[in-house]
């Protein structure tokens, strides 16, 4: 089956990023095709490589570009999220007059369009927030 | 493009005190033009997104109700409102926003987006439905 994700909160916080991980690399191991992983709301918030989790725990970010090398993932940052949130890209960060960028490994920063038609081409679509 | 789906955007929470409405708006427009068949569901605190006489003006936010009423011109026309989350807030039709949309193959005549259903036909919308957003 051809699955898309949507996570629409923050790392650490709120455990859906930490579940959408797990399902996701679980279908994939199953065989499953994953067309694309979006992330949305403070769900943006997965995709800084500037985060510094204590050594004990978990690194979610770096878990999440793993991952994305490991299986070519394409995971996306909504670019109007992160805007808001401080999250941006070279571009990004040029466009905006901004000194410095944070997007981490194996992410990219898109529009809205990409979960529509995430949407639309998946079989299924899979939300994990609140 | 494969063919049209059925999307719903199930909407929960109130207008402000969380971003999940207005980013589910954010949403419903970019998509509107993806020509697929689209209907927005609105239950629990989220029947507060389009009640009218909106002002923001205290909090420092931005009212962003207006925008509701531009969903008919975008052809996004099927809007159902849970009758008992209205029930729960001592809320009528008469306390939301009136919005409607133009039907060209009925001479532009003005109809109303919004039908209130039972949560058990809510459910049922929710079974027919492809691809659900829940906000």
């Amino acid at each position: 089956m051809k699955f898309s994700v949507m996570i629409s909160e923050g790392p650490y916080t709120h455990q859906a990023s930490d579940t959408a991980y797990n399902f996701t690399k679980a279908a994939l191991e199953d065989g499953h095709e994953c067309f694309r992983i979006f992330f949305y709301h403070d769900g943006v918030n997965n995709g800084t490589r500037l985060a510094s989790p204590p050594q004990d725990d978990r690194n979610i970010i770096n878990r999440w570009s793993a991952l994305a090398k490991e299986y070519k993932l394409d995971l996306v940052l909504c670019v109007a999220a992160a805007q808001r949130r401080g999250i941006a890209d070279a571009d990004e960060a040029k466009r905006n007059g901004k000194n410095a960028d944070n997007i981490a490994s194996g992410f990219r920063i898109s529009g809205l369009g990409q979960l529509i038609e995430a949407g639309i081409q998946s079989d299924r679509l899979i939300t994990f927030g609140d | 493009m494969p063919e049209t789906k059925k999307f719903l955007y199930v909407n929960r929470k109130a207008p402000y005190g969380t971003i999940y409405a207005l980013e589910s708006l954010e949403v419903v427009l970019i998509g509107a033009a993806f020509e697929q068949d689209v209907s927005l569901a609105f239950l629990d605190d989220g029947v507060y997104q389009i009640t009218k006489g909106q002002n923001t003006k205290d909090i420092g936010m931005k009212n962003f109700s207006p925008t509701y009423k531009a969903l008919g011109d975008y052809d996004v026309n099927k809007i159902y409102v849970e009758q008992e989350s209205l029930d729960a807030r001592g809320l009528t039709l008469d306390d939301l926003l009136p919005l409607t949309w133009e039907d060209e193959d009925d001479d532009w005549a003005e109809k109303e987006s919004i039908k209130v259903i039972s949560a058990a036909e809510m459910a049922k919308i929710m079974e027919q439905s492809d691809v659900v957003f829940s906000f």
